[in-house]
């Protein structure tokens, strides 16, 4: 455990994940690090498992072979207790924010604060949890509004209020822009680099198909196809150089644009 | 049976039995593990037991109504119609008041649950919850057994009193059976046991759909399809279990009732 280097928050090696017995794999054998500190983009076309390796990350997935560590801990060494535990240590944005739609703005980013802060009374849970949805960007004005009431942005706020309510040390955001417009897109974008900047040695890992923003706000970038890293580098790395795949998929996003 | 079979290999069966029975005594553990949701606890209770009650109502009057007028029908034939009482209030104690209440809690109460529960795993809140590192199953099933076991007695009580309420306005009002025979006779026939083990039976019920109903949502996979479909069959398999297990149930109290009385 001690081998981890410190400046890298999550450490993936040869992982491997397949759903049908061993025919076909989603990852086929993924070998990465992310450096903490920094907003890492993982990028790649669609269905290249992506979002499969969140979940891997997360602990929701577990792996058919290979090693997560994050933060220098084995993530399959723990117990479900322990995962739980040490999940506090992670926010997460989901695709489509997946705020509880029983509870009003201000309840979902309490949440987590209610479930592990248990000694903060109900005001100064509250307060907290204000605070959060002003550092997200919510008006004050919709903290009230349970999420069917609110617009496609303003849940995004939310979702990112909750996934910071804990100060964790590792944010991940799934697809944070699939489906927004490009105003939306930039608000996100704008949004997740500047809650990276106000809370101190944060590490963010962006899941995307949207390289505009990768090249923006990503300080690295990871490529994955067809299960596998392809490429990983700076932006600038990556808008010189003459793979191929890589040279196609940063065309075809620059083009976007 | 023999489609079902079938459809699904033996196995694909008693892997889906193994996960289901691992998943109960999941949810079953829950409620006894810290933190106690009891705010979640109380929502549910309101929610399968208060808001169960006028249909409860209904059903349990014009089930004694009906079951009454039969009954007189049949009995006048033979010379018997004092017997009515009795007869309809073993028949609801004992049968129709916990299989009614049972049935019909678990088609609205578990209908939603499975479709809520359903819509909360494929929009990723049941993801959510388990990553701000709070256990999804305690949270949202533990507290779901836990009411429906409590209210399912409590509402079939309710249909007991309601149904006998409803026999007593026809039989004595309609049918103008005198009211102290009628009730005489059902003093003189029916035990206190009659009504609890309706009653028990009730809580096996409530514990049954309450389970079937959040297994199937809490497992559901394939958008809004998926959830219309965990809905549907949470609902059905809840009911065929509640008749199948009424039957066993029922033979299981006689025999606790030879043995230890």
């Amino acid at each position: 455990m001690g081998e981890v280097m410190p400046e890298t928050a999550i450490k993936i090696r040869d992982l491997r994940k397949s759903f049908d017995g061993g025919k076909d794999f989603v990852l086929n054998g993924i070998d990465l690090d992310i450096p903490k500190g920094k907003i890492t983009m993982i990028i790649g076309f669609s269905g290249t498992g992506k979002s499969v390796l969140m979940k891997h990350i997360l602990g929701l997935m577990a792996p058919t072979s290979g090693s997560i560590q994050i933060l220098g801990t084995e993530l399959q060494d723990m117990t479900s207790q322990q995962k739980a535990k040490f999940r506090q240590k992670m926010g997460v944005m989901f695709q489509y924010a997946a705020l509880f739609d029983d509870m009003s703005a201000l309840e979902n980013a309490c949440f987590p604060i209610k479930e592990h802060r248990k000694s903060l009374s109900l005001k100064d849970r509250n307060l907290l949890g204000l605070k959060k949805l002003e550092m997200a960007g919510l008006d004050a004005k919709h903290h009230y509004k349970m999420p069917g009431e609110l617009s496609g942005g303003m849940r995004k706020r939310v979702a990112l209020a909750r996934a910071i309510a804990l100060d964790p040390e590792i944010l991940l955001y799934d697809e944070p822009t699939t489906g927004l417009d490009p105003i939306l897109t930039e608000m996100v974008d704008e949004l997740i680099k500047s809650t990276h900047d106000k809370i101190e040695g944060a590490t963010s890992v962006v899941i995307s198909h949207d390289l505009h923003a990768a090249f923006r706000i990503g300080d690295f970038v990871i490529m994955l196809h067809e299960g596998k890293v392809l490429m990983k580098g700076t932006p600038d790395e990556f808008l010189k150089t003459d793979h191929p795949l890589v040279e196609k998929f940063v065309s075809k996003g620059v083009r976007k644009q | 049976m023999l489609s079902i079979l079938k459809l699904e290999s033996l196995e694909t069966l008693l892997v889906t039995l193994g996960h289901f029975f691992i998943f109960a005594w999941a949810g079953i553990k829950s409620i006894f593990q810290r933190p106690y949701r009891w705010e979640d606890f109380f929502k549910q209770l309101e929610f399968v037991g208060n808001k169960s009650v006028l249909i409860i109502f209904l059903t349990g009057a014009f089930t004694g109504l009906a079951l009454s007028l039969q009954i007189y029908l049949g009995f006048s034939m033979v010379g018997a119609p004092n017997l009515v009482g009795p007869t309809v209030a073993l028949g609801i104690f004992r049968e129709l008041g916990p299989v009614l209440s049972g049935l019909i809690v678990a088609a609205r109460a578990g209908g939603a649950m499975a479709a809520q529960l359903g819509t909360m795993r494929v929009s990723e809140q049941i993801d959510a919850i388990k990553v701000i590192g709070v256990d999804p199953i305690q949270y949202l099933v533990g507290p779901r057994i836990l009411a429906s076991f409590i209210s399912l007695p409590l509402l079939c009580a309710f249909f007991d009193f309601v149904a006998m309420a409803g026999s007593h306005v026809l039989c004595v009002y309609v049918l103008e059976i005198d009211a102290a025979i009628f009730w005489d006779k059902i003093k003189e026939w029916i035990n206190p046991s009659d009504v609890t083990q309706g009653l028990v039976k009730a809580a096996f019920f409530g514990l049954f759909f309450s389970i079937i109903c959040t297994y199937r949502g809490y497992y559901t996979t394939g958008g809004a399809k998926g959830v219309g479909e965990s809905t549907n069959r949470g609902v059905v398999i809840s009911m065929v279990t509640i008749i199948i297990s009424d039957y066993v149930l029922t033979n299981f109290i006689r025999l606790y009732f030879q043995v230890f009385r």
